[in-house]
C-alpha cells in the first residue's frame, strides 16, 4: 500500500494523473469520432455511388485493421507529412507533433468508424414517416436533418454508443506505446522502477474497471433521461 | 513496396498461428464458462460473471502484460514446472489472447443458450431423451448455430487483437511492419502495406464465417 501513497514516495498521485489523462484522451477521441461519424454517415447514406463507396471505405478499413496500426501510422507518419506539407510553405525546421493530438486523433479515427456505423443503424430505424411529414410540412433539407433526424438518431443510438465508448476508452490504453502517459504508461514506468510489475498492472486493471464501471453507471442514467417521453 | 513482402508474411504465418490457437482455447473456455453462466448455483454463476467481467472490462494490453511480466514476479510460478511456459513470450501472448476471448465467447454462447425455443428442450423432454443428451445434441448445437454472426465479429476483433503480440516481441505482422519501419524509416510502405494484408484476412475470415452461416446457420 506504501507503493500507493501521494507525494513523493508513492506512486498513487502520479497514477491518479494518469487517470485523469486516459479519462481526457478518451473524450477528446470520442468527440474527434462524432465529427468522423457525422461527416461519413450522411456519407454511408448516400444515392450517390461515389460518396457511397467512400463512406464505405473509410468504415471497413479502419475496422479491418488493427488500432495499433493506426496509431502507428499516425505516430511515425504523421510527424513526416506534417513536415512536408510545412516545406510547401516554406518551413524547413523539425515539427513534433504533441502525443496527446496523435494519440486521440488516432483513436477519433478508429471510434469515428465505429459511431458512423451506430448512427447508421440508427437513422435506417428511424420512423419512415418522420421524414415524409417534415417534407410535407415544407421543412428544408439541411434543416430536417438537424432539427428531426438528429435528436432522435442520438436517442437510439445511445445504448451503442455505449459500447463505441468502452471500446474507445480501453483502445487509448494503445497510446503508450507512444508515450502519453496514461494509465498504461504510467504503470510501466512504474512497474519498471519498482520491478512490481504484478501489483501495478492489476492497478491498472483496477482503474480501468472502475472507469468502466463508473462509465456504464452514467450512460444508464442518460438513458433514462433521454427516453423520458416515450 | 514488394521488397517488405516476404518478411511481412513470416509475420503473417505467426499473426494466423496466434489467431488460431488462441481462437481454439478461447472457444474451450467460452463453452466451459457460458454452461457455468447458466447454472442455477449463484456462487458458480457469480464467478463465471466476474470472470467475463474483468476480461472485458479491461484493455487486452493490460492483461497481457499481467500475464507477461506479472506472473513472472510470482516466485512460485517461477519454481514450479509452469515456467517452462509462462517465460516464453508467444505463450504468454496465447494465454493473454486465449483468455480474452473466452471471455466475450461466454457472453455470446451465454446468450445464445438462453435464447434457445423452450419447446425444443421440451419435445426433447417428451420423447424421453435424458438431460444430458438433450443438452450435448441439442442445446450446444443449436447455440453455436445461433452464435454465428456474432462469433464471426469476435474472430475479427481478435486478429486485431493479435497485433499487440509484438510489444512483448513477437515477430507478428505488426512486429515485422515495426522492424522494417525501423530500418528503413518508411513507416508508410511498411504499415500501409501490414494493413492491407490485415484487410485480406479480415476480408477472408468474413467470407468464410458468411459461408457458414448460409450453410449451417438458421433460415429465419
Amino acid at each position: 500500500m506504501e507503493l500507493l501513497s501521494f507525494g513523493d514516495t508513492g506512486w498513487g498521485d502520479e497514477l491518479f494523473f494518469a487517470t485523469l489523462m486516459t479519462i481526457a484522451v478518451s473524450i477528446a477521441a470520442m468527440a474527434i469520432g462524432f465529427v468522423f461519424a457525422l461527416v461519413f454517415t450522411p456519407l454511408k447514406l448516400s444515392k450517390n455511388k461515389t460518396l457511397n463507396v467512400i463512406g464505405n471505405c473509410y468504415t471497413t478499413i479502419i475496422r479491418g485493421v488493427p488500432e495499433l496500426l493506426v496509431i502507428y501510422l499516425l505516430f511515425f507518419g504523421g510527424t513526416g507529412a506534417v513536415m512536408y506539407v510545412a516545406s510547401i510553405f516554406g518551413y524547413d525546421g523539425y515539427i513534433e507533433i504533441n502525443a496527446f493530438v496523435t494519440g486521440a486523433l488516432a483513436i477519433g479515427i478508429i471510434s469515428g468508424a465505429y459511431s458512423t456505423e451506430v448512427f447508421r443503424g440508427a437513422i435506417l430505424s428511424i420512423d419512415k414517416g418522420q421524414f415524409e411529414a417534415s417534407q410535407v410540412l415544407g421543412i428544408k433539407k439541411s434543416i430536417q436533418f438537424y432539427k428531426v433526424i438528429l435528436p432522435q438518431m442520438l436517442r437510439l443510438s445511445i445504448p451503442n454508443l455505449s459500447n463505441v465508448w468502452q471500446i474507445t476508452l480501453k483502445d487509448t490504453s494503445l497510446i503508450s506505446v507512444t508515450g502519453l502517459v496514461e494509465i498504461m504508461r504510467q504503470s510501466y514506468i512504474a512497474a519498471g522502477s519498482t520491478r512490481d510489475p504484478l501489483f501495478f498492472y492489476s492497478v491498472a486493471a483496477v482503474l480501468y474497471l472502475v472507469l468502466t464501471f463508473l462509465s456504464m453507471k452514467i450512460i444508464n442514467k442518460l438513458e433514462v433521461r433521454f427516453n423520458k417521453g416515450y | 513496396m514488394i521488397s517488405v513482402f516476404p518478411s511481412l508474411l513470416n509475420g503473417t504465418v505467426i499473426t494466423l498461428k496466434l489467431l488460431i490457437s488462441s481462437m481454439f482455447f478461447g472457444l474451450l473456455i467460452g463453452l466451459f464458462f457460458a454452461i457455468l453462466r447458466i447454472n442455477n448455483n449463484p456462487l458458480i454463476n457469480k464467478f463465471a460473471y466476474g470472470y467475463s467481467y474483468f476480461f472485458r472490462g479491461t484493455p487486452l494490453l493490460v492483461q497481457l502484460y499481467l500475464i507477461y511480466y506479472g506472473l513472472a514476479n510470482i516466485e512460485f510460478l517461477r519454481n514450479s514446472f509452469l515456467w517452462v511456459v509462462i517465460r516464453e513470450p508467444y505463450w504468454c501472448a496465447i494465454i493473454a489472447f486465449s483468455l480474452n476471448t473466452g471471455a466475450y465467447t461466454s457472453e455470446i454462447l451465454r446468450s445464445a443458450f438462453q435464447t434457445i425455443k423452450e419447446g425444443y428442450i421440451e419435445a426433447a423432454q417428451s420423447l424421453g431423451v435424458s438431460k444430458k443428451i438433450t443438452f450435448y445434441k441439442i442445446q450446444i448445437p443449436i447455440a453455436i448455430k445461433q452464435s454465428l454472426p456474432a462469433y464471426g465479429n469476435e474472430i475479427i476483433l481478435m486478429l486485431k487483437g493479435t497485433s499487440l503480440a509484438s510489444v512483448i516481441t513477437i515477430m507478428d505482422l505488426m512486429g515485422e511492419a515495426r522492424k522494417v519501419n525501423v530500418l528503413t524509416f518508411k513507416p508508410f510502405e511498411a504499415f500501409i502495406t501490414a494493413g492491407i494484408i490485415y484487410l485480406f484476412l479480415t476480408f477472408i475470415i468474413h467470407n468464410i464465417v458468411k459461408y457458414l452461416e448460409k450453410k449451417y446457420g438458421f433460415q429465419t
